[in-house]
């Protein structure tokens, strides 16, 4: 196990740099005029202009200023410094801001998908074809056919400013309370896929060999679905929420939009659309080692949910 | 065994996810809590920056005008008054004394001198320091030294201390306007406090900017979340109703408008185009809508030779209706504009364009044929900023009314509309939006349309043309000022470099926690007028 986390990990080094490079390859051609889109309608002054270009290498442009700007960048990053976004605020600062409140809505989100999402989907299975699961098939096929956009204005609008259940907005410090809305709107989604996947998983595990076995020796069937099928259905659940929460660690660029929540998204999002090429590459790089610490875990978690499967 | 260590795994995420989720809530649950007291909470973007020389967009200057207090501020007329200065006078127009009130005093205690007013401008002027207002200190004697990699001067040579409450500018030549142009963010003093050296403004002066306005900084900047500032007890000038302020940061305008319905934001500066049609219902009485500088233009590319001629330029505005496009797309937001100079200005005529303003399809078509127009029509506009549904109508329009093939082409971002009118590549008509720094006729003609201007894309050049703005500015009197001014836009009537659109409004709402709300024409909220509802 130790081996196989440590080649893992050796892997990951190779990974980060691949995916910074590309990143910063595509942020490198897309890029246009930084310094107007900076100034929005404005005219920019010369001096302001030359005093950017000088500060973030601008004028470093073809292959070889790719590779120097790059270069100077990786520099950077391995001394811990993942630079200034182009209005001089330090990344740093800026993803320790915005990293809190997108976990905990994240987390908010999982605990919605694996409390309502597998419970329900672990019924809907053995209680298959019944009102419960029709229901819940019908409900889920909902869900996924509405898209964030149009499913967090309409829960704002209802929930929040029309019967006044829930605070509208978030806000950057938010309560719990005030997350709870944005986190169901948000965990929603894989709260259906969780739902279908162990619905799917456990109906089939309970035509199974061995619980026919079970059910033969007169096993009780609380102990054969809590014990055996259970355990056996849930792996292809895990993975599933295990590349979810790094989908959902990566921000919701739509939700924390609408909600006024100045996570990972929120700075995403505002670092695209002011072509800030150096806050979008801070931002995907940290992102990169989320994804590929949380794809590391799900592995590991396989072993100890399945003994068949080792490690070397 | 096995059971129990099942369950251990099972449970492990869950308990840690919801630990997690819970921790960190103790600490600030107040968030909603902003209409408590005597305090308002107002809608802002992210500012870009909080120093007043670098500070040009709404979000930051609404922030600065409750810490700092403007040399003048402008009347019902859009006239300056002093507000800070005691007086500023000059004989020729050129050489200006500035005399300060005594008795301002920044938050931090220290006497406001004429000093602090020198020091904060030629920061401001220095090209090496990068600030993006610094082009307003051009018209000062001495700023073309302060430019450059290596400027030959740290301080510009028109700028001069009299004694610690008077100082004399002296412009490198006569503007008539000088005294409105004060009122700009960017003449606000620095404090003695924001420099670690001469010429060297500290880092963390944006984070808490000391200024010697109606209001103090709460606490620091706390970047994408919230400004709070109190009121300064110590300001000698009309003492503001309210308490306190949050300046609330939101991404997204229509998120500010959910708050602003269910009372939890009590101002919002601008109503989300998505729910202009329904905000006058949802809001009642607190949906409000004031004037407001901003001027929205179509542009021609006139270095190309299809739209070289007046005559086709003119045909061009005489098929669009803008009055039905104000009503159908703009819910009467926007005014129809006929004239080049904003109606907010003591020079503005009405339907200085005449007849070429005027809506007329079947003398557009005769006018336009008789020219040789061309016959396929380009609008290019910047698809990020909500422009698609007016470019489409006024394509249609002059689809059916010119008889022309018309469409609209949307370019990412303005920075890339600009990128290719300044290459001179092919985008036909683009779109254009001004909005003026401070109340002058000269904002709207100077930049716009002068040969050398700062924002003239489309090539535009008549020494006429420049000759009335350049005399216009060193006119001895307004009234002169003001006649050479108009005398300019007749040109512009005459040649249409651009064609006049729409004039904008404020268009606001408030909860019903608060009362009195104004806003001025730079789309900032009075903070000294606004009051609590009681």
């Amino acid at each position: 196990m130790f081996r196989f986390i440590l080649r893992r990990l050796l892997q990951m080094v190779l990974a980060f740099f691949g995916t910074t490079l590309i990143v910063y390859a595509l942020m490198f051609a897309g890029q246009g005029d930084p310094i107007q889109a900076l100034a929005g309608e404005r005219p920019v002054t010369a001096a302001q202009r030359a005093y950017l270009t000088e500060k973030y290498h601008l004028d470093a442009t073809g292959v070889g200023g790719f590779f120097y700007r790059y270069l100077d960048y990786v520099k950077n990053l391995l001394q811990g410094d993942l630079g200034q976004s182009l209005t001089g605020r330090q990344i740093g600062d800026i993803l320790q801001q915005a990293w809190p409140v997108t976990v905990r809505l994240a987390l908010i989100a999982l605990a919605v998908a694996i409390l309502f999402g597998v419970t329900a989907g672990v019924i809907a299975g053995i209680r298959r074809a019944s009102i419960f699961d029709n229901s819940t098939l019908v409900l889920t096929l909902l869900v996924l056919g509405i898209p964030t956009i149009v499913l967090a204005p309409l829960a704002q609008y209802f929930l929040g400013v029309k019967w006044q259940l829930f605070p509208p907005t978030a806000g950057a410090q938010p309560s719990l309370y005030a997350l709870l809305l944005p986190g169901i709107v948000l965990g929603s989604l894989s709260l259906a896929t969780a739902l279908r996947l162990t619905r799917t998983s456990v109906a089939e595990n309970l035509r199974a060999d061995y619980v026919r076995t079970a059910r033969s020796k007169g096993l009780v069937k609380r102990r054969i679905v809590s014990v055996h099928v259970l355990r056996n259905s849930l792996i292809p659940v895990i993975t599933f929420l295990g590349v979810e929460l790094g989908n959902l660690m990566s921000g919701a660029i739509i939700t924390e939009g609408v909600f006024n929540i100045p996570g990972v998204g929120f700075n995403l999002f505002r670092g695209i659309r002011t072509e800030d090429g150096p806050l979008v590459v801070g931002i995907v790089s940290v992102l990169v080692v989320v994804y590929l610490i949380s794809n590391l875990v799900v592995d590991v978690l396989y072993a100890v949910l399945d003994p068949r499967i080792r490690y070397e | 065994m096995r059971v129990r260590r099942l369950a251990a795994w099972a449970a492990l995420p869950l308990v840690v996810t919801l630990g997690l989720a819970a921790c960190g809530s103790g600490g600030n649950g107040d968030s909603s809590g902003s209409g408590q007291g005597a305090g308002v909470s107002i809608q802002i973007a992210e500012p870009q920056h909080l120093v007043p020389t670098n500070t040009t967009e709404t979000s930051g200057s609404q922030v600065l005008a409750g810490l700092f207090s403007p040399l003048v501020d402008y009347d019902a007329q859009n006239k300056p008054y002093e507000v800070a200065a005691e007086s500023v006078t000059s004989s020729d127009n050129k050489v200006w004394t500035i005399k300060l009130k005594d008795g301002f005093t920044f938050h931090d205690g220290q006497k406001v001198t004429s000093d602090d007013y020198i020091n904060a401008w030629n920061y401001g002027a220095y090209a090496p320091n990068g600030q993006g207002a610094s082009y307003f200190f051009e018209k000062i004697a001495g700023y073309q030294d302060l430019q450059g990699e290596k400027p030959k001067a740290t301080t510009m040579s028109g700028l001069e201390k009299v004694d610690d409450l008077t100082f004399r500018v002296t412009l490198s030549e006569p503007y008539i306007d000088f005294k409105s142009m004060l009122g700009y963010t960017a003449f606000y003093p620095l404090p003695k406090a924001a420099f670690s050296a001469p010429g060297v403004l500290n880092d963390s002066y944006e984070q808490a900017p000391i200024g010697q306005g109606p209001f103090k900084m709460k606490g620091t900047w706390q970047h994408d979340s919230k400004l709070e500032v109190e009121r300064y007890d110590a300001y000698p000038g009309e003492k503001p109703k309210v308490k306190d302020v949050e300046f609330r940061v939101y991404q997204q305008l229509t998120a500010a408008y959910s708050d602003l319905q269910s009372d939890n934001l009590d101002v919002l500066p601008t109503i989300p185009t998505e729910n202009l049609s329904t905000a006058q219902s949802d809001l009642g009485e607190n949906y409000q809508t004031s004037p407001m500088s901003s001027f929205q233009f179509l542009a021609f590319p006139t270095f190309e030779k299809e739209y070289s001629k007046p005559d086709v330029r003119k045909a061009i505005s005489m098929a669009i209706d803008r009055d039905e496009i104000t009503k159908s797309i703009f819910k009467e937001s926007q005014q129809p504009a006929r004239s080049f100079v904003s109606p907010v200005l003591p020079g503005y005529r009405d339907n200085t364009t005449g007849a070429a303003g005027q809506f007329n399809p079947t003398e557009a078509k005769k006018l336009y044929q008789a020219a040789g127009g061309p016959s396929k029509i380009t609008i290019s506009y910047n698809g990020d900023g909500g422009h698609k549904d007016w470019v489409d109508a006024t394509c249609n329009q002059l689809k059916a009314n010119l008889g022309v093939d018309c469409v609209g082409s949307a370019e990412p971002k303005f920075a890339d509309l600009l990128t290719k009118v300044e290459k001179k590549q092919p985008v036909g008509l683009f779109r254009m939006g001004w909005v003026m720094d401070y109340p002058s006729m000269e904002d709207y003609l100077g930049p716009l349309y002068s040969t050398n201007g700062s924002s003239n894309y489309y090539g535009y050049s008549n020494p006429e043309f420049d000759r009335l703005v350049k005399e216009g500015s060193a006119a001895p009197t307004q009234e002169e000022a003001i006649k050479k001014y108009q005398q300019a836009e007749d040109i512009l009537a005459k040649d249409m470099p651009v064609i006049p659109l729409r004039f904008g409004e404020n268009v606001f709402g408030h909860s019903s926690k608060v009362k009195n709300v104004q806003m001025d024409l730079f789309q900032r909220v009075n903070l000294v007028k606004i009051e609590a509802a009681s």
